[in-house]
């Protein structure tokens, strides 16, 4: 028996070490009692003051914050959910599912509007619209597109300046871009059009919105579709290369969401996290929250998003899947 | 008069109780049976929205190239959205094969094309309905059977339901509260007729045995009937005994008079002292016995007249003034004086032969308890009634008697040595209340009796 558990507590690291982080972080002590574990999709800087204010009223604790991609996480989730005990992602779909297929907890009485949770047990904490994101100098002498339409014909009038230089989310990699894809589509039929036109530009796909905007910034792509608006105007506000475009024909927008896993070690522990996080959304302060709260979306732009229920399953359905990443492979992978 | 009676449980009560448990019974059948029809309803609008969800899905199967595809609209399960957020699963099968969504749903194909067919089953830790449909689509080899089914968990359905129950409930409750209030309402109103019954018999006079003439409900027409029929009997019966009593009174006192002149006739004739005793002796007895039929006479004439009172004006002071007159004699033989107090004439409706018998009896009572020497004073008011007393300076009544010495053949513990009836205090009750009046009974605090009669 002794044996059988050195074997598990040497193959462990291994095992944990195998796994390819896009950041992980040790908040607190190595050898605290107890340590939280959340897994995520948000980059660590937007969660360290949540994180330090957290801590702050729990001495002794410690968090560990792994960060990967919201496809990836929701195969690493849902292979060992033992071994998280939060889960926060922007692929709202992707929640909703685990959600509904019973891998997060019940919580008791948390105060939050009914529209920004499910079943008291997934609550959305952020709004964030999709953006159209562009390179200032690009475009000095071009109008900036204020609607998809708009983007189609900038692009189609000047095909030798963008021809490989408009970047998008690879639906196949990114739950986020999968979700803001087929939320675009079901809005409108100006999405086909203008991923056509992408493609015939020979389309630049990346997994995350950060490479995009680290790309974007440094001039290796002039436009991107569906970045992530909040990760671009946290740039913005340091850099004046970039533009950020929320389309005003329809918008895409979605809520990044947490729920507490139900095999969680600390399920006390995980809660109170979820607790302290949905608080400092509803405090509203940008020092302690470094996202966009519910409340101050709704107060600037008033735009609906889309609501947390089971039909955010519809497009993860494996048929479904397979015609939506056809079609979009066909319109955006054009063999010349 | 009542605590005679054995006691066996209350119509009214077991009235209500019946009421209130047929109440009672009805609320919880009430209860019962708008809750499983209300649980019927909601699951079948729960049906309802499976079943479209379902269709909604199935109509999105195509065959292309030989594969199935099946490219859903967002609103079949956009539909399934609930106030409680209940968890859904679907499934697609291709002959019985999964090729898409959850496995393992329980899934039961109906027997026909084109229905839909609903199962309540249990799914990871919670209760599903599962409605299923399937679909024929001919390709150019083969027919494929595409079947879907789409569940749901019933937390919504069970807060609808858990609503209602309580708005059910709350509605029974009401409805048995009202209907106690009604039953109890009912039970009295129709033992109020009882009540209404005994109140009039009650409220009787003790001589008045006529039969019952108010309206009553046809369910106490028998019990009055038989009550009218005894009371009639009784009449009768106190009739015949009263009338035997009068007739025997009046036989025995002839007699007695001839007895008593022989008596008399022969005391004057003996010399022997002893003879003479008991001679004395006996005209006392015959005296005594003649009194007492006098008065049982008097009793039934008074009873029969107060029966059919004939009204007329009658001036007090009058009647008492000659009934002073023509007692006289016999208060001067025991050295007695009667005096006749009255200031202003006192005059009311009534029978000067029953009133003049009701006094003549209480002065004789007075004359007979009035020791030697002293006066019997009657005094008449007219404010603020109409009221005579008749005083005397005697020993008075024993105050623990008083109550009882109105009744029929009562005499006083003192009055050995007095000749008596027992009748004469009730003579003079009976004719005061045939006036409507009273008689009180009571003694002077300097000493002596007073007996008032007001009208």
């Amino acid at each position: 028996m002794r044996y059988f558990a050195i074997l598990i507590f040497s193959v462990l690291p291994l095992f944990a070490a195998a796994q390819d982080w896009e950041d992980q972080r040790v908040f607190g002590v190595e050898s605290a009692p107890q340590t939280l574990r959340i897994l995520s999709s948000t980059d660590t800087s937007f969660f360290i003051p949540i994180i330090e204010s957290f801590m702050a009223q729990r001495p002794g604790i410690s968090v560990e914050y792994l960060v990967t991609g919201t496809a990836d996480l929701d195969d690493l989730f849902r292979q060992s959910p033992d071994q998280f005990d939060v889960v926060i992602s922007s692929a709202m779909d992707l929640q909703l599912k685990l959600t509904n297929d019973g891998f997060a907890q019940r919580l008791g009485e948390l105060e939050h509007p009914d529209w920004a949770q499910w079943r008291s047990s997934l609550f959305a904490f952020t709004i964030e619209p999709a953006a159209i994101v562009v390179n200032t100098a690009a475009f000095r002498g071009l109008s900036i597109p204020a609607t998809r339409q708009e983007l189609i014909e900038v692009l189609r009038a000047n095909a030798e300046l963008f021809d490989g230089k408009v970047g998008t989310y690879d639906v196949r990699l990114s739950g986020l871009g999968y979700l803001f894809a087929t939320q675009d589509a079901r809005a409108s039929e100006t999405f086909w059009r203008l991923m056509e036109v992408i493609g015939s530009l020979d389309a630049q796909l990346y997994c995350c919105s950060g490479e995009m905007i680290d790309d974007l910034a440094e001039g290796r792509i002039l436009v991107a579709y569906n970045v992530l608006g909040s990760y671009a105007l946290a740039r913005a506000d340091t850099q004046d290369a970039l533009t950020v475009i929320l389309p005003s024909d329809f918008p895409t927008t979605m809520m990044r969401s947490a729920f507490v896993s139900k095999s969680a070690s600390d399920p006390i522990l995980a809660e109170s996290f979820v607790s302290h996080l949905i608080g400092l959304q509803a405090e509203g302060s940008s020092k302690d929250f470094p996202l966009p709260s519910l409340d101050a979306f709704q107060a600037t732009s008033g735009r609906a998003s889309i609501s947390l229920e089971p039909a955010l399953m519809t497009y993860l359905d494996q048929l479904k899947q397979q015609i939506f990443i056809r079609e979009w492979e066909s319109a955006i992978i054009q063999e010349q | 008069m009542t605590n005679n009676v054995v006691v066996f449980g209350s119509l009214r009560n077991r009235l209500a109780m019946i009421l209130t448990g047929g109440a009672a019974l009805l609320a919880v059948l009430l209860f019962f049976v708008v809750r499983a029809y209300a649980t019927q309803i909601a699951q079948q609008g729960q049906d309802s929205i499976l079943g479209a969800s379902v269709s909604s899905i199935l109509d999105a199967a195509v065959l292309r190239d030989g594969a199935v595809e099946l490219d859903f609209p967002y609103a079949s399960l956009s539909m399934l959205s609930t106030s409680a957020d209940d968890r859904v699963f679907y499934a697609i099968y291709e002959d019985g094969a999964l090729l898409s969504g959850y496995d393992g749903l329980g899934a039961v194909l109906p027997v026909q094309s084109g229905e839909s067919m609903f199962t309540s089953t249990n799914y990871d830790n919670a209760t599903i309905r599962v409605a299923t449909a399937s679909r024929i689509l001919i390709g150019i080899d083969t027919p494929r059977q595409v079947s879907v089914s789409v569940a749901q968990t019933q937390d919504a359905l069970a807060e609808t339901l858990n609503r209602i129950s309580r708005n059910v409930a709350l509605f029974g409750a009401g409805f048995f509260a009202l209907a106690t209030a009604l039953a109890f309402w009912a039970a009295s109103t129709t033992i109020g007729q009882l009540s209404r019954l005994t109140t009039s018999v009650t409220r009787r006079g003790p001589q008045d045995l006529s039969p019952f003439l108010k309206p009553v409900p046809s369910e106490m027409v028998p019990l009055v009937g038989s009550l009218n029929t005894l009371m009639s009997r009784l009449d009768q019966s106190l009739k015949q005994s009263e009338d035997f009593i009068a007739e025997a009174a009046h036989r025995v006192r002839t007699p007695l008079a001839t007895v008593r002149s022989y008596a008399e006739a022969t005391f004057q004739r003996v010399e022997t002292q002893e003879n003479r005793d008991a001679l004395r002796s006996m005209m006392r007895a015959i005296d005594e016995s003649s009194r007492a039929a006098g008065q049982l006479l008097d009793h039934a004439m008074v009873t029969f007249r107060a029966e059919n009172l004939e009204r007329e004006d009658v001036e007090l002071d009058g009647l008492l003034r000659d009934l002073v007159q023509r007692m006289m004699p016999v208060a001067d033989m025991r050295d007695v004086t009667i005096d006749l107090e009255s200031t202003e004439p006192a005059i009311i409706r009534g029978d000067p032969v029953l009133l003049q018998n009701a006094f003549r009896n209480l002065i004789d009572n007075a004359l007979k308890y009035a020791p030697a020497d002293t006066s019997i004073t009657i005094h008449v008011q007219t404010k603020p009634r109409i009221s005579v007393d008749v005083l005397d300076q005697g020993r008075g009544f024993l105050p623990a008697e008083m109550d009882k010495l109105a009744g029929r053949f009562v005499r006083g513990g003192d009055t050995q040595g007095h000749i008596g009836s027992g009748l004469g205090l009730t003579i003079a009750q009976d004719v005061a209340t045939a006036h409507n009046g009273t008689m009180v009974l009571s003694n002077r605090p300097e000493g002596g009796a007073c007996v008032t009669l007001q009208f």
